[in-house]
C-alpha cells in the first residue's frame, strides 16, 4: 500500500492508503479528523469540503494522493489557539446551523470565500455555496452570517 | 391541562433531575435532539425554575438504560411533553430544596432567596447550597403536578433569545454524529440492498464470496439481507459494489409503474368520514356534495402531491456491538424505546438485554432510515460477536430505501352564497399510511416495520397498517378546516397496494391538506369575486389565527398588487387545529424557463409561550425553506426496475440560489401553554407559493411539485 505525506492543519501526516482512497476517508479514518462529513460520496452535497491551499475543495471523491504537497485545512484546523475564526464566530452569532451535518462544509466554503477578499459580491457568494446542500433550511442564516462578515470587512 | 404522557410514564423526580455534589444539575429527558434544539430549550426551562445559571445544566443524552421513556420525538409534542415535564420537575426540586434549606437554616421558607443554587436566609444571612443539600443524592419523591411555575413577570431566562448549546461544537467539527463514532477494533459495514423493494436474492457467486473472504471481508447473509464489513471503510464501499454484482436477484414483480395519482383514486382502500378531526369506522361515507340552493358560486378542484423524501444530508448510520450479555446500539432513531421493543421481539431477546443510546444524526424530520440502519448494524454485529460495527448507508441507500412521505390526492368542492358565506365544503384525501414507525403492537407488528427484517430468511409477516384513528392523525391531519364552515364533508381514504414503503415526514398529511385547502379557498374566492384575505378572515373566529393572517397580509401588501411579473400568495393553518398557528405570505416570479423564483416571504407564528425567540424563528425559517423545496422541486420517481431518484441530481432540493428574504413575526403569548413549533409553517408555505404562482401566471397549479414540467402541463390544461 503506497505511503502518502499529507500536510493537514499545519502538521505532517504519513499514512498508508490505496491510490484511489479519497482524501475524506484518509482524513476521517486514518488521521482521525471527522469534522469533514461523508454526505454523498458523489461531490453533490458539499459536506466534505476542506481548504486546499486556501481554497474550498471537495474531498469525497478525489484521491488523497492528489493532495500531497498541498496545505490541507479541515474545520478542526480553523480555530487558532482555541480562538474561533471569524466565519465560525459569525455562524454562531447568526445561529446558522440546526442539525449541523452540512455546517463544516459551509464554514469551509465561506472561509475560502473570505480568504479571497473581505467584500465578496453576491455572485461570488452564490458561486461559493452552489455545491452546498442544507436540509434543515439554515440557508437564510448562513447568508446572514456572510452579510455580517461583509459588514465587519 | 391535558394529561402529559411523559409524566404519567415517568412520575418520579429522579427520572428527570439529579443534583451533583460538584455543582451541576443533570437533566434527563426522553425526547431527542434532531436539529430542532429541543435540549437547548428544555435546559433553559430547568435553569429558570431552579434559579441556577444556565451553564450548570447538563443535558444527558437519552438512552434506554436510565430513562425517562418518552416514546417518540414527533408531532411537535416535545415542548408540551418534555418541556412541561422538566419544568414541573425543576419546580418540584426547587420546592424540595427550599424545604430542606429551611430546616437546615432553621428559618421559614418565605425568608429564603435563591441565587444560582445558593440558598440564603434573609434574616440571618446564613446560607447553604443545592450541592450541599442534595449532592449526588436521589430525591425519592414524585413530581408535584401542582408545583408553582414562575409566572411570566418573574422569568429572567425563558423568553429571551439564546445560542444553542451545541453550536460551537458544530462549527468546530467537534460535534460527533453516529457516523463519526469510533471504537477500538471497530469495523465498517455497508448493507447491500436488492435492486428494488420487491426483489429477492436468488444466489451469490461463490467464487466472488471466497475472494472477499480471502481479502478479509465478512459477508453477512440471511435470506435476502446482505451486508459486508471490514476494518477499512473505503475498501468496504468498493467491496459492497462487488458483492452486489455477484448477486442474482429475482426482480418480479417490479414496482407498479402506473400513474400514481390514478392508483391513489382507484386502488383498494378503506374510506371513512372524518368528524371533528377524528375518522369514524363502519360509517358510510356521506354522498357527494350538492350545491346548496342560493349559491352565488360553486367550485370543485383536485390537487396532487408526489411522493417526497426526508433527504437527510448525512446518510443513516448505526453502531452496534453484540456481547454475551446482549446488544448495545448507538443510533439517531427518534424512538429508542420503541426500537428496542421491536428489535427485541424480532430477535427473541429480553428487551433489557438491548441497551440503546441516542446519538446525534443528520436532521431527519421524521422517520427516515435511522431505525433501519441501527437494525442493519445489529444484524452484522450478531454475526461478529464482540466486534463494534459501524454501519452506514450510502447516499443511494438513503434515497432509495428510506420510508417516503406518501403521494396524496385531495379532492375539494364548495359553494359560497350571495353574502360571501361558505355554505358547503367537501374535502377528500387519498393516500397511503403516514405512520409506519416500528411501534410495537400485535405480535410481529413492530418487527415487520424494521425494513431489514423484511428481507430475512424468515421475515415477520407484513401487516397492512390500520388506519390512524387519532385526532388529526395521518392522512386526515388538517383535513378539517379551522374556518367556520357548516358541516364540512370530510373523507379519508387509506389506499392499499401502492408501490412504496411510507412513513412519517414532518407534518404527515397536513402539508398536502393545507396546500389543497388554502389553494381551494383562493379558487373559491376568485369564483365568487371575493378577496382571498377577506374571505378567510370572515370565516375565522379564533383571534390568534386572525392575528397571524392579518400580520402577513399587511406586511406583504395587497395580494393583487404585486409588481408586474410577480405574484403574491398567502396560506394559513393551525397545525392539527391544536398546535402552533402559522401564516405565510410570499412574493415570487416564474421565470422564462418556468422556474419558480422566490422573492420575499413573511411568516407569522404563534406557538403560545415562547421559550427562545431565536429557536422559534429558526424553526419557522427552516420549515419554510424545507417546505418551499418540497413545493417547488421534489418528487420521488421510479420505474418497474426500482427507484430512479437515487441521488441529489435526480432528486434536487432547494439551494442558495432560491432563498428569498424572510421576515418572521413572532406573536408571543407569555401566559399561554407551549404549542410546539417544528411543523406549523410547512402547510401554509406550500399554499402561499401555489397561490402566488396562480397570481403570477394566471394558471392554477394543482399538482406538486411546481416544476417547469408540471406548470407547463397546468397551462396546457387550463
Amino acid at each position: 500500500m503506497p505511503t502518502l505525506n499529507l500536510q493537514v492543519n499545519g502538521r505532517p501526516h504519513r499514512v498508508d492508503a490505496e491510490s484511489d482512497t479519497p482524501l475524506l476517508h484518509v482524513l476521517r479514518n486514518q488521521i482521525g479528523l471527522t469534522g469533514a462529513k461523508l454526505g454523498c460520496g458523489l461531490e453533490q452535497c458539499g459536506a466534505c469540503a476542506v481548504l486546499v491551499d486556501g481554497e474550498s475543495r471537495l474531498s469525497c471523491v478525489a484521491a488523497a494522493s492528489d493532495f500531497e504537497g498541498k496545505d490541507i485545512v479541515t474545520v478542526e484546523g480553523l480555530a487558532q489557539d482555541g480562538a474561533l475564526n471569524k466565519v465560525q464566530r459569525a455562524f454562531i452569532a447568526e445561529t446558522a446551523a440546526q442539525c449541523g451535518y452540512c455546517t463544516p462544509g459551509m464554514v469551509i466554503a465561506v472561509t475560502g470565500l473570505f480568504q479571497r477578499g473581505p467584500s465578496p459580491s453576491d455572485a461570488d457568494v452564490q458561486e461559493a455555496l452552489a455545491g452546498h446542500l442544507c436540509r434543515c433550511g439554515s440557508h437564510a442564516r448562513i447568508l446572514a452570517a456572510i452579510d455580517r462578515l461583509r459588514r465587519e470587512g | 391541562m391535558a394529561e402529559n404522557p411523559s409524566l404519567t410514564k415517568n412520575p418520579g423526580l429522579d427520572s428527570w433531575i439529579a443534583i451533583t455534589a460538584d455543582g451541576t444539575v443533570r437533566v434527563r429527558m426522553g425526547k431527542v435532539d434532531i436539529g430542532q434544539k429541543i435540549s437547548s430549550a428544555v435546559s433553559r426551562l430547568a435553569a429558570e425554575e431552579l434559579d441556577v445559571a444556565p451553564a450548570r445544566i447538563v443535558m444527558i443524552r437519552p438512552d434506554t438504560i436510565d430513562g425517562p421513556d418518552e416514546g417518540m420525538t414527533s408531532g411537535s409534542n416535545s415542548m408540551e411533553e418534555s418541556g412541561n415535564a422538566v419544568r414541573l420537575a425543576s419546580a418540584t426540586a426547587r420546592a424540595a430544596l427550599l424545604a430542606k434549606a429551611a430546616s437546615v437554616l432553621r428559618v421559614d421558607i418565605d425568608e429564603l432567596d435563591i441565587d444560582d443554587g445558593t440558598i440564603t436566609a434573609r434574616s440571618t444571612n446564613a446560607s447553604t447550597t443545592y450541592w450541599d443539600l442534595q449532592g449526588d443524592q436521589p430525591f425519592g419523591i414524585p413530581i408535584d403536578h401542582a408545583a408553582r411555575i414562575k409566572p411570566a413577570e418573574e422569568r429572567t431566562l425563558v423568553g429571551k433569545a439564546t445560542t444553542p448549546l451545541d453550536l460551537e461544537d458544530i462549527v468546530t467539527g467537534r460535534h460527533v454524529f453516529v457516523n463519526d463514532m469510533t471504537m477500538d477494533g471497530m469495523v465498517h459495514a455497508r448493507p447491500v440492498r436488492p435492486p428494488h423493494a420487491n426483489a429477492r436474492l436468488e444466489s451469490l457467486d461463490e467464487a466472488v464470496l471466497a475472494k472477499l473472504a480471502d481479502d478479509g471481508f465478512t459477508v453477512v447473509r440471511d435470506g435476502s439481507f446482505l451486508a459486508i464489513a471490514s476494518a477499512d471503510e473505503f475498501a468496504v464501499i468498493k467491496a459492497a459494489r462487488v458483492l452486489f454484482n455477484a448477486a442474482s436477484w429475482t426482480r418480479e414483480p417490479g414496482l407498479d409503474n402506473r400513474d400514481i395519482f390514478e392508483q391513489l383514486t382507484t386502488n383498494e382502500r378503506m374510506s371513512m368520514p372524518v368528524i371533528d378531526g377524528v375518522p369514524v369506522l363502519d360509517t358510510p361515507v356521506p354522498p357527494p356534495l350538492e350545491v346548496p340552493a342560493g349559491a352565488k358560486a360553486s367550485h370543485a378542484a383536485r390537487y396532487e402531491r408526489a411522493y417526497i423524501m426526508h433527504g437527510s444530508i448525512g446518510p443513516s448510520a448505526g453502531l452496534a456491538v453484540s456481547r454475551d450479555d446482549g446488544l448495545e446500539i448507538w443510533t439517531h432513531s427518534q424512538g429508542i424505546y420503541l426500537l428496542r421493543t421491536s428489535l427485541a421481539e424480532l430477535l427473541e431477546l429480553p428487551p433489557e438485554t438491548l441497551r440503546i443510546h441516542h446519538r446525534p444524526g443528520s436532521g431527519c424530520y421524521g422517520h427516515n432510515g435511522a431505525d433501519d440502519a441501527a437494525v442493519d448494524a445489529a444484524f452484522v454485529a450478531r454475526a461478529m460477536p464482540g466486534v463494534p460495527v459501524l454501519l452506514k448507508w450510502t447516499r443511494e441507500d438513503e434515497h432509495a430505501w428510506e420510508p417516503y412521505s406518501p403521494a396524496m390526492v385531495m379532492e375539494l368542492s364548495g359553494a359560497i352564497d350571495a353574502d360571501g358565506a361558505i355554505t358547503a365544503w367537501s374535502h377528500e384525501s387519498h393516500s397511503d399510511t403516514h405512520v409506519l414507525r416500528p411501534r410495537p403492537g400485535v405480535a410481529g407488528l413492530g418487527p415487520s416495520r424494521l425494513m431489514p427484517a423484511r428481507y430475512l430468511e424468515n421475515p415477520p409477516a407484513v401487516i397492512p397498517p390500520p388506519p390512524n384513528m387519532t385526532h388529526h392523525g395521518g392522512i386526515h391531519r388538517n383535513l378539517e378546516p379551522l374556518y367556520r364552515i357548516p358541516e364540512p364533508r370530510l373523507v379519508k381514504h387509506l389506499v392499499r397496494n401502492l408501490p412504496h414503503r411510507t412513513s412519517a415526514l414532518r407534518t404527515l398529511g397536513a402539508y398536502a391538506n393545507v396546500y389543497a385547502l388554502e389553494s381551494f379557498l383562493d379558487e373559491l374566492a376568485a369564483a365568487a369575486g371575493e378577496d382571498a384575505v377577506e374571505l378567510r378572515l370572515r370565516h375565522m373566529d379564533d383571534p390568534r389565527a386572525r392575528a397571524c393572517i392579518e400580520a402577513v397580509a399587511s406586511r406583504i401588501g395587497p395580494l393583487d398588487g404585486a409588481p408586474d411579473g410577480y405574484g403574491r400568495g398567502l396560506g394559513f393553518a393551525q397545525y392539527k387545529n391544536a398546535k402552533a398557528y402559522a401564516a405565510v405570505a410570499v412574493e415570487l416570479t416564474v421565470d422564462e424557463t418556468d422556474r419558480v423564483r422566490l422573492k420575499r416571504a413573511v411568516i407569522a407564528g404563534d406557538a403560545g409561550q415562547i421559550v427562545d425567540p431565536n429557536g422559534f424563528t429558526a424553526q419557522l425559517e427552516g420549515g419554510f425553506i424545507q417546505a418551499a423545496s418540497w413545493t417547488i422541486l421534489e418528487a420521488v420517481t421510479h420505474d418497474p426496475d426500482g427507484i430512479t431518484s437515487r441521488d441529489w441530481e435526480s432528486y434536487p432540493i432547494i439551494g442558495f440560489d432560491n432563498i428569498s428574504e424572510i421576515e418572521t413575526i413572532l406573536l408571543d403569548q407569555p401566559d399561554a401553554p407551549f404549542l410546539g413549533a417544528g411543523e406549523a409553517v410547512c402547510g401554509p408555505t406550500g399554499a402561499a407559493i401555489a397561490n402566488a404562482v396562480a397570481r403570477a401566471t394566471g394558471v392554477r397549479p394543482r399538482r406538486l411539485p411546481l416544476t417547469p414540467e408540471n406548470l407547463r402541463a397546468a397551462a396546457l390544461s387550463a
